[in-house]
């Protein structure tokens, strides 16, 4: 044992194991230095560093009471715990806590489908059910129902949606927070709490009426250490007949406002899933003059360049669900509008598929536009099927045969979801990585908005993927980390937020959210202090600490 | 070779007494059951999914590392008895993160060896 929470001495620590240990059995308090090394985040930006942010123990309680236990445990000895559910967070920090010296509750043994039901479309699940047991629960029962998920499906449903993970189809199920109702949870005294409907006895609702009555604490517990989440609802999508894709493309830049506008207006009246879009000019990334007019955001010369090449400028996949004859609608009056709002409008037919898809069409990866109108469209998220096709990016690959990405991807910045907010959200985050001296991997010019969150854009910035291959050493990695803070504060100043991040940059991301010399911050510590004086439910977590804690807040690598 | 390659070195060198002493405790049965579950999502036989990708990320991986010297599929492997996958799957490997107990009990990777030394005899893909 090399690790101590901190302000636990050791003799109080080995007590805490003990009891531990007593609530939940030998097997299941983990001190073994190999058995650990799983619950350390494998891209951490700090790894094998002095401060890196590991736990000390991980007790894997079975059932709700243990949690419990192990909470009022750690109140007696004022230790900080850490909860994971599928502890696969990767992109954001895995199953690393935010203090190190956390002991991690690590929830995958409460791995059960409470209930699934496929008339009312909802679901209640345990932290240990990941997306691909979820879908092969389905599967095996044959429910016409759906879950939205997460781009790599060993994640979980519940820790997913408490970090506000995203998904692909339609947008009351693509977000994932608030396709969650009702929560049961451990608060940090250790009692039970249901939210929404769940809190009337024999409520038979809970899944269907998140709010119950009065004022609804379930947002406290997203990217936020208020208590253990122990149960989660969700809404489900109800399998449709079928799924039809058509691609429009528009000539010019500026064309790129009237598309996000028409996008909206059939987003919003619910008639689209997850719009794709993309940029035909990165075709011509290798063609000098046009990436020299597209580094000055020349919008002229990059129009004449296209134009010159016979293509457009942007492009967006549309995915329609429905029957075979209200999806050929929706499409034929989504192209009708393209065509109106935009001159020089292009629309191709893309697939036609009645549901639910085979596997060899999941699998399928050619695409049916016309070259050189590229698909990124994967066909299993857009399905509700959970892969493992996107583990492509950190690992080894023709393109890097020699290296896997070490560190986390990159960040993405809330973006206003219009087609001149993007626009301008591209010269900012442009100008900033260069004054920085971080040139862009990709032309920033031709970048394009994640339409993940039905409301709102996320725009890449920062640093991202091939960066990360070149210096792997310690320090290229703590100097990343020094790199991603300036980002953040110099997005803030233009008015960009991020939307999530691993805990050695959550500090950072919460100093973006300074209204009013930080109000929200300084009421979500006061709730803090007030729920959880020992400070020991996840601290640190989304930036709130509690008053034991707070001299750590940003006190990692300063 | 850093710590984690020479570990496995050292076990892969003493895989015929490994196979000898673990095979018959295995499940061989239940550890096809969770490499389907655990493992195949990665190193299975399916194609890539993702728009110019053919395999799936971890055969994929493992093609490109071995150039032929090793199948690519996991299922054709003849040298990962459970003390060289417990290493690998304790520790992670590149970009593949560790698995917990939680996850991945020490008899489920007992099994997954079994099922490994069977599907490598059978041809299975």
């Amino acid at each position: 044992m090399t690790i101590l929470p901190p302000g636990v001495s050791a003799g109080q620590f080995v007590k805490a194991l003990a009891e531990f240990t007593a609530a939940v059995g030998k097997d299941w308090v983990i001190t073994d230095d190999e058995d650990l090394q799983a619950y350390r985040d494998h891209f951490s930006m700090l790894k094998g560093q002095p401060d890196e942010l590991v736990c000390s123990a991980a007790v894997c309680p079975a059932d709700v009471a243990q949690v419990q236990a192990i909470v009022r445990i750690a109140n007696r000895y004022k230790t900080p715990l850490f909860a994971i559910s599928t502890g696969k967070n990767f992109a954001y920090g895995g199953p690393a806590p935010n203090v190190r010296g956390s002991v991690t509750v690590d929830l995958k043994r409460l791995n059960r489908v409470l209930e699934i039901d496929e008339k009312r479309h909802f679901a209640l699940v345990e932290p240990g059910v990941s997306y691909i047991d979820f879908y092969r629960h389905i599967q095996e029962r044959n429910l016409k129902v759906w879950v939205d998920t997460a781009d790599v499906g060993w994640g979980g449903l519940m820790g997913n949606a408490l970090d506000r993970g995203i998904g692909y189809t339609l947008g009351p199920y693509r977000d994932h927070f608030s396709a969650h109702c009702g929560m049961e949870v451990v608060l940090p005294d250790g009692e039970l709490m249901r939210t929404g409907m769940g809190a009337l006895p024999g409520s038979h609702a809970w899944q269907e009426y998140r709010h119950g009555f009065g004022p609804d604490p379930a947002g406290l517990f997203a990217q936020g250490g208020f208590g253990i989440v122990v149960k989660m609802g969700f809404r489900l999508m109800p399998q449709p007949e079928h799924w039809r894709t058509g691609l429009v493309t528009v000539p010019k830049r500026r064309d790129f406002i009237p598309l996000v506008d028409t996008v909206n207006y059939l987003t919003d009246l619910f008639i689209i899933g997850e719009p794709l879009y993309g940029s035909p000019l990165r075709n011509l990334r290798n063609d000098a003059e046009f990436v020299k007019a597209a580094e000055a955001f020349d919008e002229a010369a990059m129009d004449r360049i296209a134009a010159s090449h016979n293509l457009h400028s942007w492009q967006v996949e549309l995915q329609f669900y429905g029957s075979e004859k209200t999806t050929l609608a929706n499409w034929e009056w989504a192209k009708e509008l393209m065509l109106r709002n935009i001159p020089g409008a292009q629309c191709f037919e893309g697939e036609s598929l009645a549901v639910p898809v085979t596997a060899e069409q999941i699998e399928r990866t050619t695409r049916p536009y016309p070259a050189p109108y590229a698909s990124q469209m994967r066909r299993n998220v857009m399905h509700g099927v959970p892969k493992l096709y996107v583990w492509w990016m950190p690992s080894r690959t023709d393109e890097y045969p020699d290296s896997w990405n070490e560190s986390h991807l990159g960040l993405f910045s809330v973006v206003a979801r219009s087609g001149a907010a993007v626009l301008q959200a591209q010269q900012d985050f442009d100008r900033i990585a260069r004054d920085l001296g971080n040139k862009p991997a990709n032309l920033s010019a031709i970048s394009t908005p994640v339409n993940w969150y039905q409301s709102v854009f996320l725009l890449g910035n920062g640093a991202f993927g091939s960066n990360t291959r070149n210096d792997t050493s310690p320090e290229a990695k703590v100097a990343q980390v020094k790199l991603l803070r300036e980002v953040l504060r110099r997005n803030a100043a233009l008015g960009y937020g991020d939307y999530r991040a691993p805990p050695v940059l959550q500090d950072a991301v919460a100093d973006q959210y300074s209204f009013n010399n930080f109000a929200l911050r300084r009421f979500n510590e006061r709730l803090k202090d007030a729920i959880d004086p020992n400070g020991i439910i996840l601290p640190g977590r989304g930036g709130v600490w509690p008053r034991a804690l707070r001299a750590l807040r940003g006190a990692l690598r300063k | 070779m850093n710590k984690l390659n020479v570990a496995a070195a050292v076990l892969v060198a003493a895989l015929p007494l490994l196979l000898s002493a673990a095979e018959p405790l295995a499940d061989a049965a239940a550890g096809r059951q969770v490499f389907q579950l655990r493992c195949a999502p990665c190193h299975g036989a399916g194609r890539g999914g993702d728009p110019g990708r053919e395999m799936l990320p971890g055969t994929d991986a493992l093609r490109i590392k071995y150039k032929g010297a090793l199948p690519a599929l996991l299922e054709q492997r003849t040298d990962l008895p459970e003390a060289v996958l417990r290493v690998y799957l304790r520790h992670g490997s590149w970009s593949m993160p560790a698995f917990r107990k939680t996850e991945l009990s020490d008899l489920d990777i007992g099994n997954i060896a079994a099922y490994l030394a069977v599907s490598s005899r059978s041809g299975a893909q």
